[in-house]
């Protein structure tokens, strides 16, 4: 399969990222490269196959249901490009 | 005194514990060495004021018993350091200050170690040359114009060229082991769930592993024991009691069975390389252990699975970073959304923006079944190869990678080129096992070569004590002249 | 009760439509700290101060589960008679939002921890069985705050990673009234188990609708509109009001219904396209690498199950069975388990059916005109108890009762006592009452007369004389034995 613009281009804007126009090209043939080393894959038959969902072979372990943590706002408002006393600041959102 | 430096770990752990010299001692040497090394740009920070302060504290202390008394550690700059900048290379954490300490370097200085710099690496970990980093090339101290490998290129950089006695890396791919080998230094990945991850800049969660590279392998096992253990902060974190590495060394590996992999002779692979793999078989087989052949039949489709596992999980993992509660923000865009995209196209570099999408697109609808489900299955068949093989070996040998350093600059146009030199080194990361890197021997260049040891899960101490035996046997000199100073 | 028939369609100009709508309710959890961290829940604390460095998504901070959301999963599953899986999977879904610091939200999608199970209402048509779909665990989101700057939005992360149920209905719900019926059903479920407070107006329970519309007869569905987020039963009757009729309008004019997430706008009572959301509509689901897979095990599932509470279901029909009260009664005293637990106490200690007939006629009243709930009730249980049983043993009259309740939500005594220091015990001396009687009788012998001549609607006239001597404590019941006999005579 082969990536185009058109669909790289959504790709990005999925992942929020701009794409610089002058850059399109070169990502759009890194990218074609890449998927054709990885489709290497579709010679193999997996249809018998279970996927692996992890690697390690134990449950999930839990934790009790005690407060433990929080009130450290100050803590986590430091290193926010745009804060207030409360609350983090972002450009407005229209709904 | 003078070349303190460039002993091993665990000579100095002797030097301090005798009083040979003091902690202080120990640590302006290698602030001295790291100022005269700012070519190799192997620190992206360095905490002097703070090792010094902690050097003088231990000094007046009474009590050295501790794994790593007195000693200054540089560390990779994924790891995050409580009020010390944490970058992991990149624009978009270039003023991040944790309030937090990951566990694994929580457990270092538990250990009676202190911190004296964060060291330089691909950022998020997405390379193997150290190119990809926003604060530049790190230099391979083996040569002017070569890389060190990577992710964890500082930290190789940085323990070759005698800026720290050891250090940690993390290994998603090959990040440590690669690395290891391009510097002629012991790296080793642990098996997946025996470092915590807390507090760790992720890349990909299921396969990132962070270990220990040093000089010699018993340092190798000392890191190893120091900063490993089960932590409850992380769920894929194994609950078992604490090894000790260390004292339980041992080279006598008389009547071991060792995998040879067939499928880890590559095309096109250098003569070199397969001479030193039959070194390595060599020197294990006089000293007693059973060469046995196997096939790991799935090895060639390790990479891509890889590519797909690797990135997927990536593109979610940097979500995160987002410029709304730390790092860099663009302050270009007239919306929330258009904010979003300006800070993450200015704050990622181009491989790792690459790397978000592809990991975007193999999770998109409509390409999840082709892709990211059908790297699972392989991933499946991947690890059952190793489990089906260690019925039959205790350890795997091969070599760590399909080629010496290389020059700055020589891959980067061409990233599968790039990719390709994880080859030997991914698959252990899928089948989440334990594999050690060994300085083995120098190609035609002088440049240094390894060999890979693999593990069972958990089978930490095997390798070491192979690769001790190994180390000893084996008459590897690093030859690296300090021309950067 | 007579059986109403089931009559909610959209009538358009070509034809009657039937209104198809399933339910995916947020439930928050009840648990004192946070699905994967150990930040507090509580309710209205100062932005950003139940946050930690795991809510707020810093670098390399790790999700580990908290036991009790799981095992509250559980029991609600178990509530909703469902299937509980013994292996669940969490996974990440993935979109970019303000008041979402991950950029993805831990759920489950694969494999949720609840399976099918079925949720059963009474409506005035009969009962009805709505199925439910599944139920999943999942983390919920921060607070995006609009109207605090002009130019910017707040984030407050305090609600962020909070566990929420999402429970799923099939879409078996054909009307607003079922819908209001669900909710509640699911409330009163939830709140029985004590997994769910359903407090709406904190968002404790909050619901994505989907509405589509087909003609009457239609076997296939429509296309459906999900709309967003709507945190009242209010709204989400309006809501699919409006979105039903809008559908019909589009099909009639020939237009095609687009697939979409709207929004209900509280102002305008309509909904609109969430532009915001377009985009969003691939989330990338994939099994989240920091979890592993959660496995329950049978013994757990079967403890829970056997501590389970008895749930309204059950309740009600042991209250028709062991108390006589007709499923009507037996419907609202088990609606909310604080009533059914009152109404217990009540019936132990007086006539059940009578103790009925009173909770749900003047004291729901009273709590009603009051702003109180059973639990804060001003007469307890048991003041209650000594009322009913006053009445049925003729000590006073139902008119009476009514006095001694007002004064029992007055001054808060205890109705015997009430009734000793104001004298309101019912006349029930047979011979005092006859005295009584013909006193009156004689008194009136022209009405006598009549009524003795044919005119027996003058009765009630004899009863009301007696009642007015009598301070309105003569016993109704002797009244009427007396009279009849002495008018005989």
């Amino acid at each position: 399969m082969s990536l185009d613009k058109e669909k790289i281009k959504h790709v990005a804007k999925l992942a929020r990222i701009s794409v610089d126009e002058a850059k399109v090209d070169s990502l759009t043939k890194d990218l074609n490269s890449i998927f054709k080393f990885i489709e290497q894959l579709n010679e193999l038959n997996t249809d018998k196959v279970e996927p692996l969902t992890s690697i390690l072979n134990q449950s999930l372990r839990s934790r009790k249901d005690e407060i433990s943590d929080g009130k450290i706002r100050e803590k986590i408002l430091k290193n926010s490009p745009k804060k207030n006393d409360e609350f983090f600041v972002v450009p407005k959102v229209v709904e | 005194m003078s070349n303190i430096t460039s002993q091993s770990l665990s000579e100095i752990l002797e030097s301090i514990k005798s009083k040979q010299i003091s902690s202080l001692e120990l640590t302006q040497a290698y602030i001295k060495n790291i100022e005269n090394a700012k070519k190799l740009n192997s620190f992206v920070t360095t905490t002097f004021d703070q090792a010094l302060e902690n050097a003088k504290k231990f000094d007046n202390k009474t009590n050295n018993e501790q794994l790593l008394s007195g000693i200054p550690l540089a560390v990779k700059d994924l790891f995050c350091t409580e009020n010390v900048k944490t970058t992991a290379g990149s624009n978009i954490l270039n003023n991040f200050i944790p309030s937090y300490e990951s566990t694994v370097t929580k457990n270092l200085w538990n250990n009676g170690a202190f911190l004296l710099g964060k060291l330089n690496c691909d950022e998020f970990a997405m390379g193997s040359s150290n190119e990809t980093s926003f604060f530049g090339n790190v230099i391979n101290p083996v040569g002017d114009h070569l890389v060190p490998g990577g992710s964890s290129g500082g930290s190789s950089s940085a323990l070759a060229a005698d800026l720290t006695p050891a250090t940690i890396g993390t290994d998603t791919g090959g990040s440590i082991r690669q690395p290891a080998s391009f510097t002629g230094t012991v790296g080793l990945k642990p098996t997946y769930g025996l470092c915590s991850r807390w507090g760790i800049v992720a890349f990909a969660s299921s396969l990132d592993q962070a270990g220990p590279m040093t000089k010699t392998v018993n340092d190798c096992s000392i890191m190893l024991e120091a900063m490993s253990g089960f932590d409850e902060k992380d769920s894929t974190s194994i609950n078992k009691k604490k090894e000790t590495y260390s004292k339980n060394l041992n080279d006598n590996i008389k009547g071991l069975k060792i995998g040879i992999p067939k499928e880890y002779r590559v095309d096109n692979m250098p003569k070199e390389i397969d001479d030193l793999w039959e070194k390595g078989k060599k020197i294990l087989k006089d000293l007693g252990a059973h060469l046995i052949d196997i096939s790991l039949p799935h090895t060639k489709y390790a990479l891509p699975t890889y590519y797909i596992v690797a990135p997927a999980e990536a593109s979610s993992n940097l979500a995160r970073y987002d410029g709304v509660r730390y790092g860099y923000r663009s302050q270009k865009g007239k919306d929330l959304i258009e904010m979003y995209e300006n800070t993450r196209s200015e704050g990622f570099g181009d491989e790792v923006k690459r790397r978000i999408l592809i990991g975007t697109y193999v999770l998109s609808s409509g390409y999840y079944d082709a892709y990211y489900l059908k790297a699972q299955k392989v991933r499946q068949l991947i690890k059952k190869d190793f489990d089906d093989s260690f019925m039959k070996v205790d350890a795997i040998l091969t070599p760590s990678t399909p080629n010496s350093a290389f020059k700055i600059g020589e891959k980067t146009n061409d990233p599968v080129s790039m990719y390709l030199n994880d080859i030997f080194t991914v698959p252990v990361n899928l089948a989440g096992l334990p594999a050690l890197s060994l300085p083995a021997g120098l190609d035609k260049k002088g440049l240094p070569l390894g060999l890979q040891l693999i593990g069972k899960a958990l089978d930490e101490q095997k390798i070491l004590n192979i690769g001790y035996a190994f180390e000893k046997n084996c008459g590897y000199k690093n030859k690296i002249k300090k021309w950067w100073s | 009760m007579s059986k109403e028939k089931f009559d909610y369609f959209v009538n358009g100009e070509k034809g009657k439509y039937e209104v198809v709508i399933g339910l995916e309710v947020h439930a928050q959890v009840l648990s004192n700290s946070k699905l994967f961290s150990g930040s507090s829940t509580k309710f209205g604390a100062d932005p950003n101060k139940q946050v930690s460095l795991i809510d707020s998504a810093f670098p390399g901070m790790l999700p580990v589960i908290n036991e009790e959301c799981v095992k509250q999963a559980v029991r609600t599953g178990l509530g909703l008679n469902a299937k509980i899986n013994n292996y669940s999977v969490f996974d990440r879904k993935n979109y970019f939002y303000a008041d979402l610091p991950q950029g993805y939200q831990i759920s489950q999608y694969k494999n949720p921890i609840v399976g099918e199970g079925k949720v059963l209402l009474d409506m005035p048509y009969g009962s009805k069985e709505i199925g439910i779909e599944r139920l999943h665990l999942e983390q919920d989101a921060g607070k995006s705050i609009h109207d605090m700057d002009p130019a910017s939005t707040y984030v407050d992360l305090n609600r962020s990673g909070i566990a929420l149920m999402e429970i799923v209905s099939k879409p078996d719900l054909r009307s607003p009234d079922e819908v209001n019926a669900y909710i509640k059903k699911l409330r009163t479920i939830m709140r029985y188990l004590g997994t769910c407070d359903g407090n709406m107006q904190e968002g404790s329970l909050r619901a994505d609708v989907n509405v589509s519309v087909r003609k009457v007869g239609d076997k296939n569905f429509g296309t459906r509109c999900e709309i967003k987020n709507v945190n009242s039963i209010k709204f989400m009757q309006m809501a699919i009001e409006y979105e039903a009729n809008r559908q019909v309008e589009l099909i009639e004019d020939g237009k095609e219904i687009d697939q979409e997430t709207r929004l209900f706008d509280t102002k305008k009572n309509e909904t609109r396209s969430m532009r915001s959301k377009e985009d969003a509509h691939d989330y990338r689901y994939f099994p989240d690498p920091d979890l592993l897979p959660l496995k329950l095990e049978q013994k757990l599932i079967d403890d829970l199950k056997k501590s389970l509470p008895e749930l309204p279901d059950n309740k009600k029909d042991r209250f028709i069975q062991e108390y006589g009260l007709n499923s009507y009664e037996a419907n609202v005293l088990v609606s909310e388990k604080e009533i059914s637990d009152y109404y217990e106490e009540v019936a132990k200690l007086s006539d059940k059916k009578l103790a009925a007939t009173w909770m749900m006629g003047d004291l729901f009243a009273m709590l009603n005109d009051k702003g109180l709930n059973i639990y804060n009730s001003p007469i307890s249980a048991k003041d209650f108890a000594e009322l009913v049983q006053s009445i049925k043993s003729g000590e006073i009259s139902g008119r009476i009762a009514k006095e001694v309740f007002e004064i029992m939500v007055e001054s808060g005594d205890n109705p015997k006592k009430i009734i000793e220091s104001k004298g309101m015990k019912q006349q029930s001396d047979p011979k005092e009452l006859e005295k009584m009687i013909n006193e009156i009788l004689s008194k009136n012998k022209d009405k006598v007369d009549q009524y003795k001549a044919g005119k027996e609607k003058l009765f009630g006239f004899f009863v009301g004389q007696v009642m007015k001597l009598s301070g309105g404590k003569a016993n109704p019941q002797l009244t009427n034995e007396i009279l009849k006999k002495l008018l005989k005579g």
